[in-house]
């Protein structure tokens, strides 16, 4: 039997206090780049923003990455390229706006002339383009969040306490902003696909928190004499850290592959897994059942 | 559980069977008399990952300004009967209302105008002997807040349109001032899509001007009453020839007091062809109700878009607010004819400004490195749970394997659209199934410390792991059904993989990896486990 872990037995709970600290500056962090997203003022992508849209049609064949990569060295790196199938027509989508000083138009004309000597091209078209997620898409997803909130409460409730709903939905939610406060302070752009990895990130939570709660509910179940809850949160935590661990292992292999190998459209999306990952594996050990101990503690 | 093991693998072995021949158009499309029995569709893939259909729509605004000043003048011609102004003359020149009212009556119409419709201003006046003429004109702001309106109500109305076509993951913008530009991947018959998008489906309900009948074939055209053409269809032939039919202008009702349309077939008056049938709100059938019944006996024609569909004679009252619309129809238009008038009509007829195909968002590029960093990452995945738990790894890999064929023969049947989304949910489906079998695995080995034979040991392992598997699936799978019913783009193509997995994940935790140990432990009846 190959083992990383030996039966341990670590004091997870005593760390709380420390833990706590550390949680609420990551959610204050979390919580202020939620609000800049929602004011607009965070690096948001061209499918929340709208922006311009440019037909460029070239002399002769060109390759989508060569653009990208062009276009990125030039100082306008939140670019979509589309080709016009069967044609050497380009649709480039950026977030940027014509201003007084210079419009979109010539300036990506003269990244391409200073750039890709000798291609000769023409700009077919240029128009400004609204947000592919408009207000009313942002509503619905702002209360399908909420509902699934609510749905995990009730079922948590349902087959454990209530409070371990709340602190389950609370530590989702620690490491959702997490990764969100990360992303805002390293200034990455949030689009779709970033959405997506949040998602993710709290299904990786839950079920993370799900699988101690079990143990903790299972340990509750045989014990014998009115043991300190504590103790027996302490005692689950150890018993699950060979799984957290291992499972943890294979994720950030298949995340790492993504990361180094996955080229740029996966890169921060990988990213974004992976710190989801270290928060959400933190908050299910440091946040979720320590929540419920102080509660239980509260009320006594 | 089935105790069964024969049961067990004849239930896996089907699904896989079934998982397999959906997913062989993927690699190789059934030829000759097999393609009638064997599904042929491959997966559909997302704008990001294929590319699809582009086009740009562009929004009629003179017609549009038309139609609101048109319905202005009416709203404003009711104002004025009910307050007891009389006005001599009515009209409309471009975008302005001209009134020309008594002298005396002046204050009255500016106190209806003032009241009920502060957006029009008065603009040039004209006095003539003791009659005064005005024009009113809507101000700039609000002509551009209108047309503002108007371009987000086509937008909201298209995006509707394709939610109920069943397109997934449509891309739909504002582009400029007055058009949009639509996405789709995927689009089997472009031209059937296009005529779902570009419809204008104003309904209208109008009656037709029977006296004078006899003046549709000569060309001249009553008062009040317009010339439409009638359209009949034979089922037969498919040939539809249109007469010219005389209708009074004014219509009666149209389709904005809809709630329902949907596609119904049969009844002996049909003829056994399909019809839509349509369903008003409160208002809407408390006006049908009234119209019905001051009209028996004439004909009340269905116009969509300025074609006649059908003028039945109303026969009786009708209450309920419930009305079908014939027409020879398809299936297929009878389909589409309901999605758009669910869907609403446009504020204006489009016009198809661009038609075209286009590649991939993500770019073949990306796509190719994307591909290669997840075959390596499964690789790193599976040799390490086969380091780490040896046989029993192998055991894991073959699960997951058999989760990974179930869900792409799943995406295959259910016709979903993969998108980048899309894999995301597959890889923390994959994710979740992995953490499933470690869970499995270091129970297995904890129940081993214990010093239980192996048969307990497999046996404990999984019933206890089985209850946090079970727990931490239905929590992700409330969230996705959530997620899916309320979600919009990709959100719903992220939770529609995930219902998926989630469901197979937990039928492959019992089915799959616990029928194999059960297998090998009936068979070899090992003395120690390889984990």
């Amino acid at each position: 039997m190959l083992e990383l872990l030996k039966s341990t037995n670590v004091d997870f709970i005593g760390f709380r206090k420390k833990a706590f600290i550390i949680s609420a500056i990551m959610i204050l962090i979390g919580i202020y780049a939620f609000v800049m997203v929602i004011i607009g003022k965070a690096n948001l992508s061209v499918d929340f923003t709208g922006g311009t849209n440019l037909q460029i049609r070239f002399a002769e064949q060109v390759d989508i990455g060569t653009l990208r990569k062009v276009l990125t060295d030039g100082g306008i790196s939140d670019v979509q390229i589309q080709e016009v199938s069967g044609t050497k027509d380009f649709f480039i989508k950026t977030k940027l706006i014509d201003s007084d000083k210079e419009t979109i138009q010539n300036k990506v004309a003269s990244i391409f002339a200073a750039q890709l000597p000798g291609k000769k091209f023409e700009v077919l078209g240029s128009n400004m383009v609204g947000p592919g997620v408009g207000k009313e898409l942002k509503n619905y997803a702002i209360l399908a969040v909420c509902l699934a909130m609510l749905g995990i409460i009730i079922y948590i409730w349902y087959r454990f306490t209530f409070i371990s709903g709340i602190a389950a939905t609370i530590a989702t939610f620690h490491d959702v902003f997490a990764v969100l406060g990360v992303f805002y302070i390293l200034n990455k752009e949030l689009n779709l696909l970033i959405i997506t990895a949040l998602l993710t990130v709290a299904g990786y939570s839950l079920q993370d928190t799900v699988v101690v709660f079990d143990r903790i509910r299972e340990n509750m179940g045989a014990m014998k004499t009115r043991d300190d809850l504590g103790k027996v949160m302490n005692r689950s935590i150890n018993e699950v850290l060979s799984r957290t661990i291992i499972t943890g292992i294979s994720t950030i292999l298949a995340l790492g592959a993504l990361m180094f190998a996955g080229g740029e459209v996966l890169l921060d999306f990988s990213f974004a897994l992976l710190i989801g990952l270290i928060v959400g594996t933190y908050s299910s050990i440091f946040v979720a059942s320590p929540l419920v101990l102080m509660w239980r503690k509260g009320i006594k | 559980m089935i105790k069964s093991l024969k049961l067990r693998f004849i239930l896996v072995g089907i699904f896989l069977v079934i998982s397999i021949i959906y997913c062989l158009p993927n690699i190789h499309e059934p030829q000759g008399d097999l393609k009638k029995y064997l599904p042929s569709d491959k997966i559909h893939l997302g704008l990001d990952l294929k590319g699809g259909m582009h086009l740009l729509l562009e929004l009629d605004m003179a017609k549009m300004m038309q139609n609101l000043t048109d319905r202005k003048l009416s709203a404003l011609k009711d104002g004025m009967i009910r307050d007891g102004v009389r006005f001599l003359a009515l009209d409309m020149k471009g975008n302005t209302i001209a009134v020309t009212v008594k002298a005396e009556q002046k204050e009255k119409l500016y106190n209806l105008v003032g009241k009920e419709f502060p957006d029009l201003k008065a603009g040039a006046t004209k006095t003539e002997g003791d009659t005064l003429s005005v024009d009113f004109v809507m101000s700039e702001k609000e002509l551009a807040s209108l047309k503002d309106n108007a371009v987000r109500q086509a937008l909201e109305t298209i995006r509707n349109r394709i939610d109920q076509f069943g397109v997934s993951e449509p891309v739909i913008v504002k582009q400029g001032e007055n058009q949009i530009l639509v996405q789709l991947p995927g689009i089997k018959d472009p031209q059937r899509a296009l005529d779902l998008i570009g419809r204008t489906a104003q309904l209208e309900f109008k009656l037709v001007d029977e006296e004078n009948a006899a003046r549709a074939t000569s060309g001249s055209v009553p008062d009040g009453d317009e010339l439409l053409m009638m359209r009949t269809k034979n089922r037969e032939t498919g040939i539809a020839t249109t007469t010219p039919t005389l209708l009074k202008k004014q219509a009666l009702l149209t389709g904005e007091l809809l709630t329902d349309a949907k596609v119904s077939i049969g009844g002996e008056t049909f003829r056994n062809e399909p019809y839509v049938s349509i369903e008003f709100d409160s208002e809407g059938a408390r006006i049908f109700d009234k119209i019905t019944a001051e009209n028996v006996g004439k004909r009340l024609a269905i116009v969509l878009d300025n074609t006649v569909y059908s003028a039945p004679v109303v026969k009786e009252r009708i209450s309920g607010g419930k009305a079908s619309i014939t027409g020879g129809f398809t299936m297929e238009e009878a389909k589409d004819l309901a999605i758009v008038l669910r869907a609403g009509a446009l504020p204006a007829p489009v016009k198809v400004v661009q038609n075209i195909t286009i590649g991939p968002t993500l770019g073949q590029d990306s796509i190719r490195q994307g591909v290669r960093a997840t075959i390596l990452g499964a690789l790193l995945v599976v040799i390490f749970m086969i380091i780490y738990y040896r046989w029993s790894g192998v055991i894991a890999c073959v699960a997951l394997f058999l989760n990974l064929l179930y869900l792409l023969g799943a995406f295959s049947a259910l016709k979903a659209t993969m998108t980048l989304p899309g894999i995301a949910g597959i890889a923390l489906t994959i994710g979740m199934g992995v953490d499933s079998n470690v869970l499995i695995f270091e129970r297995i080995r904890e129940e081993l410390r214990l010093g239980k034979t192996v048969r307990a040991a497999v046996d404990g392992g999984f019933s206890k792991a089985w209850v946090a598997i079970f727990d931490s699936h239905i929590t992700t799978l409330i969230t996705a059904c959530v997620l899916f019913i309320f979600g919009t783009g990709p959100i719903k193509g992220f939770a529609i993989t995930l219902i998926i997995g989630m469901i197979i994940n937990l039928f492959t935790a019992v089915f799959g990896s616990k029928a194999i140990f059960d297998w090998i432990l009936q068979k070899f009846k090992p003395r120690t486990l390889s984990i």
